[in-house]
C-alpha cells in the first residue's frame, strides 16, 4: 500500500498517508528521490516541475551507488500541502524513480549545503572578512593579495547569513551546491 | 534462448514474442532496416497509414477495442514529430501503446543531421516513458521493457527511439522476461483497511452513487464484470465519464447515463446530491467536476485509482484506495458479502424516487423536424438501426461526440473509442481504421463532424488499400459546432472562423478514393440511407446534412456547479459570466 514508504501522517484516510490537503499555507519540503542513473532522468524530474508549474528552490544530484547505477536527487520545493503531495505522487510515478522520501515529514534531518564565496578587497575589509570567516568556520581555499575564496558548509540559512555579511566587504562571486540531506538516526 | 541477430531483426522478433499481430506505420530513411525485416516475414501485418499521426491513433483504436497494446512504427524527424499528437492523446486517456521511431545513426546524433529530431526530448512529456537505444545489446531488453511499462499500472504510451546503426549492428537477442523480473511493479491490491472502511460507509449510505471511468475498461473485462455485480447487488445508481461508457451496460436499470459538462441531468444531480460517491477509475477531470468548490458538497468520497497522483489532485477524498480496479472491486465485494450484504434499502428506495423525479426532466429532449435532419435524430436512428449488431463506435471531437455519447448506448466495454482527455479532432477516422483491422467482421462507425473528419481524411487511402469497410458517419453542419456554440454563449454571437467553407463534395470524394459516398438531407430518407451504409461491403463516407445551429444540451456552463445545468436554448442568456469565460 505505502509505495512511497512515507511515514504515517496525521490523517487515517490516505493514499500515501497524506496530510490534510485543505490548507493554503505554503510549506517548504526537502524531498529525496532515488532514481536509476539512466539518460534523461534528471530532465524527466525537472520537466515534471516546469510542466506542472511547481517550484524548485534547490536541486542536487549525483550517482550514489556506482554498481547499482543509482542517483540521489535532493529537491527543496515549496507549495501548499496539496501541491507537495501531488509533487511526491507525480515523482513516484516516473518509471526510473525507485523511491521518494519527504524528509520534512519523516522527522529530523541533517541538511547541508556547500558554498564557495569570493570576496575581493583590501585593508580593514579584508581583515574583517577573514575574522567573520573564522567565526563561521569557513575555510580559505584560495587567496591573492586582494581576494579570498572561502569554502563554507552549513545549512542554507547559514550560507545566506555569511553571504549577507560578505556583501559590504566585497562579495564578488558566490557558487552554491544546493542542499544535500539525510534523515537523522540509524534508518 | 540467446541468439545473434541484427537490431532490426530483434525488433521484429520482440514484437512476435510479445504477441503483436499488427503494426501501424510509415517508412522512412531511419527505419529502412526494420521495414526490410518486416518485408521478409508473415507473422506481423504492417498497415501503411497515410500520416504518422494516424498510425498512432489507429494503434490507439486497436488497443482500446482489444485491450492489447497497440504498436506504431515511424521514421525519425518528421515521422516522430507527427506522432506527438497521438502520443499525447494516448497519455491523457491512458492507452497502452508502443511507438518505435527510427533515429539518425548514433554518431550523427547532435549534428542536426537530415531528418534528425531530439525525439526522446520532444516526447518525454507526452509518453509514460521513453528510451533512446544507444547499443544493439540493450535493444531486446528495452523493447520488452517497453511492453511491460506500457501495460503495467496505469497504461500509457512508451516510445523507443532506435538509431539506424543500432538497427544494422548485430547483438544478442534475449527472450521476453517474466513480468515479475522487471523492477517497475505498480501495486494492484488495495489497502484492506481502507476497503473495509468504505464498505462500512456503503452499508449506511442513504444516497450512494458510483462514478466510474476509463480505468474500469483499462483494468480489463473482469473489472467490468465485477462492477456490474457490485452495482446490481447493492442497488446503487451508477454514472460514468465519457471514457468509461460500456463498463456498465446502458441497458442496465441502475444506469443514470453519462455525467459531466454535457452529461445527463439525473447523473449530475445525483452527483451533486449524493452522500457517498464511489469514484472507480476516473480522475475528477474538469469536464466532470465543473466548479470544484461546489462539487458534490455533502458527500463522503471514495476514490479507487491505480495512479496515486490522481488521488486528491482535484478533489479531496475521504477513502483513497490505490489499486487496480478489478482487484479492489473483488475485495470490496468479498468484504461487503462477508459482512452480510447490508444496505440501507429504505433510504435507497427514497434516493431512487428522487432520481426518477430528475429523470422526468427528459433532459435529452430536442425539437425534431420533418424538413431537416437533427443531429440527435440522426444518432437515434443510427442507434436504433445498429442495435444488437457487433458494433464499434469511434468519434471525432465536438458536438457530434457529445451527442454520440448521449444517444448511442453501449452494453459492453471496448466498444466506444473517443478522444477524451486531449480532445483530438482527427482522432476518430484513423482510430476506426485500427478498430476495423482488429475486428474485421464487425461494423465500425466513426461518428464525425465534417471539420474534425477533414483533419485525417487522407486515411481513406489506408481504408481502401486494406479493404477496411469503415463507415464515416459525418454529421455535416458546415460549422465547427462546439466552437460556434461557445461563441454564441460567450462571445456575443461573433462567429469568428467557426464555419466550414469550401467543403469538398463528400460523395465525389468517396468516389475519388474508390469508396462509396452517400448524402442524406431529408429525415424521411435517413433510415434507408443508414441501412445502405451498413450493408455496403466497403468504406463509406456518409454525408449527413444536419441542422446547422443546433446546440448541445444539457450543459454545465464553465464556472458553474452540477446543479446549475442548462437544459435548453431558452436558459442560455448570460449563462456564463466573466469568471467562467476564461475556462475552456
Amino acid at each position: 500500500m505505502n509505495a512511497l514508504k512515507l511515514k504515517k501522517g496525521s490523517t487515517s484516510h490516505s493514499a500515501y498517508n497524506l496530510r490534510p490537503t485543505f490548507s493554503d499555507t505554503i510549506e517548504q519540503h526537502t524531498l529525496a528521490v532515488v532514481v536509476d542513473n539512466e539518460a534523461g532522468v534528471l530532465a524527466r524530474v525537472i520537466g515534471l516541475f516546469s510542466g506542472r508549474g511547481y517550484n524548485i528552490e534547490s536541486l542536487t544530484v549525483a550517482e550514489v551507488d556506482h554498481t547499482g547505477k543509482r542517483s540521489r536527487i535532493t529537491i527543496v520545493t515549496r507549495g501548499t500541502p496539496q501541491v507537495i503531495e501531488q509533487i511526491k505522487a507525480q515523482l513516484g510515478r516516473i518509471v526510473p524513480v525507485h523511491q521518494v522520501n519527504d524528509l520534512t515529514v519523516e522527522g529530523p534531518t541533517v541538511e547541508r549545503e556547500l558554498a564557495l564565496i569570493k570576496v575581493a578587497g583590501d585593508g580593514d575589509k579584508r581583515v574583517e572578512a577573514l575574522r567573520l570567516a573564522d567565526i563561521f568556520r569557513a575555510k580559505v581555499v584560495d587567496s591573492t593579495l586582494t581576494s579570498f575564496t572561502f569554502e563554507l558548509t552549513g545549512t542554507p540559512d547559514k550560507i545566506d547569513a555569511f553571504a549577507e555579511l560578505m556583501r559590504p566587504l566585497g562579495l564578488a562571486e558566490l557558487a552554491r551546491t544546493g542542499v544535500a540531506a539525510l534523515s537523522r538516526g540509524e534508518s | 534462448m540467446a541468439r545473434q541477430m541484427s537490431g532490426a531483426k530483434m525488433v521484429v522478433q520482440a514484437l512476435r514474442d510479445q504477441g503483436v499481430d499488427t503494426v501501424f506505420g510509415y517508412p522512412g530513411g531511419a527505419v529502412l532496416p526494420i521495414y526490410d525485416e518486416i518485408f521478409q516475414q508473415n507473422d506481423i501485418r504492417h498497415i501503411l497509414v497515410r500520416h504518422e499521426q494516424a498510425a498512432v491513433h489507429a494503434a490507439e483504436g486497436y488497443a482500446r477495442s482489444t485491450g492489447k497494446p497497440g504498436v506504431a512504427l515511424v521514421t525519425s524527424g518528421p515521422g516522430a514529430t507527427n506522432a506527438v499528437t497521438g502520443l499525447t492523446d494516448a497519455l491523457m486517456d491512458s492507452i497502452p501503446l508502443i511507438v518505435l521511431s527510427g533515429q539518425v545513426p548514433t554518431f550523427m546524433i547532435g549534428t542536426d543531421g537530415f531528418q534528425e529530431a531530439d525525439t526522446v526530448g520532444i516526447t518525454r512529456p507526452c509518453t509514460k516513458h521513453n528510451w533512446l537505444v544507444q547499443d544493439t545489446e540493450d535493444l531486446p531488453r528495452l523493447l520488452h521493457a517497453a511492453f511491460h511499462v506500457a501495460t503495467s499500472g496505469r497504461p500509457g504510451p512508451v516510445l523507443v527511439d532506435i538509431p539506424k546503426d543500432v538497427q544494422f549492428a548485430t547483438g544478442t537477442y534475449t527472450a521476453k522476461p517474466k513480468a515479475s523480473e522487471f523492477r517497475y511493479q505498480p501495486p494492484v491490491k488495495g489497502d484492506m483497511e481502507e476497503i473495509t472502511e468504505l464498505v462500512a460507509a456503503l452499508e449506511t449510505a442513504k444516497k450512494p452513487v458510483f462514478y466510474t471511468g476509463g480505468g474500469v475498461i483499462n483494468s480489463g473485462p473482469a473489472a467490468s464484470q465485477l462492477l456490474r455485480e457490485l452495482v446490481e447487488a447493492t442497488g446503487a445508481p451508477i454514472t460514468s465519464t465519457l471514457m468509461g461508457l460500456g463498463a456498465y451496460p446502458a441497458s442496465g436499470d441502475k444506469w443514470l447515463g453519462m455525467l459531466g459538462m454535457h452529461g445527463l441531468y439525473e447523473a449530475n444531480m445525483a452527483m451533486h446530491d449524493c452522500d457517498l460517491m464511489i469514484c472507480v477509475g476516473a480522475r475528477f477531470d474538469d469536464r466532470i467536476t465543473g466548479r470544484t468548490d461546489a462539487f458534490s458538497p455533502h458527500s463522503v468520497k471514495a476514490h479507487i485509482d491505480i495512479d496515486p497522483s490522481s488521488i486528491n489532485k482535484i478533489i479531496h477524498v475521504d477513502f483513497p484506495i490505490v489499486g487496480d480496479v478489478a482487484h479492489v472491486l473483488e475485495d470490496l465485494l468479498r468484504v461487503w458479502k462477508a459482512r452480510g450484504r447490508k444496505m440501507d434499502r429504505e433510504a435507497l428506495a427514497k434516493w431512487w424516487q428522487k432520481i426518477e423525479g430528475w429523470k422526468t426532466k427528459n433532459c435529452l429532449a430536442y425539437k425534431n423536424s420533418e424538413t431537416v435532419i437533427k443531429p440527435q435524430y440522426a444518432l437515434e436512428r443510427l442507434e436504433a438501426l445498429t442495435k444488437g449488431m457487433d458494433r464499434y463506435i469511434t468519434t471525432e471531437v465536438g458536438q457530434h461526440q457529445m451527442w454520440a455519447a448521449q444517444f448511442l448506448h453501449f452494453d459492453d466495454p471496448n466498444r466506444w473509442m473517443t478522444s477524451g482527455g486531449l480532445g483530438t479532432m482527427g482522432y476518430g477516422f484513423p482510430a476506426s481504421v485500427g478498430v476495423q483491422q482488429a475486428h474485421p467482421g464487425a461494423l465500425v462507425v466513426n461518428v464525425a463532424g465534417e471539420a474534425s473528419w477533414l483533419m485525417n481524411m487522407q486515411e481513406m487511402g489506408t481504408a481502401m488499400q486494406y479493404g477496411l469497410p469503415v463507415k464515416q458517419f459525418i454529421l455535416n453542419n458546415e460549422r465547427l459546432g462546439m466552437v460556434r456554440q461557445w461563441q454564441q454563449l460567450l462571445h456575443g454571437e461573433r462567429y469568428s472562423s467557426s464555419w466550414s467553407e469550401s467543403l469538398p463534395d463528400f460523395v465525389k470524394l468517396a468516389e475519388a478514393f474508390g469508396a462509396k459516398g452517400i448524402q442524406c438531407s431529408d429525415p424521411a430518407d435517413l433510415d434507408d440511407a443508414i441501412m445502405e451504409m451498413i450493408n455496403y461491403d466497403g468504406p463509406v463516407i456518409f454525408d449527413c446534412l444536419v441542422e446547422k445551429h443546433e446546440n448541445c444540451f444539457p450543459m454545465i456552463p464553465s464556472g458553474k456547479a452540477h446543479n446549475e445545468m442548462l437544459l435548453g436554448d431558452a436558459s442560455t442568456e448570460g449563462a456564463i459570466q466573466a469568471g467562467g469565460a476564461v475556462l475552456v
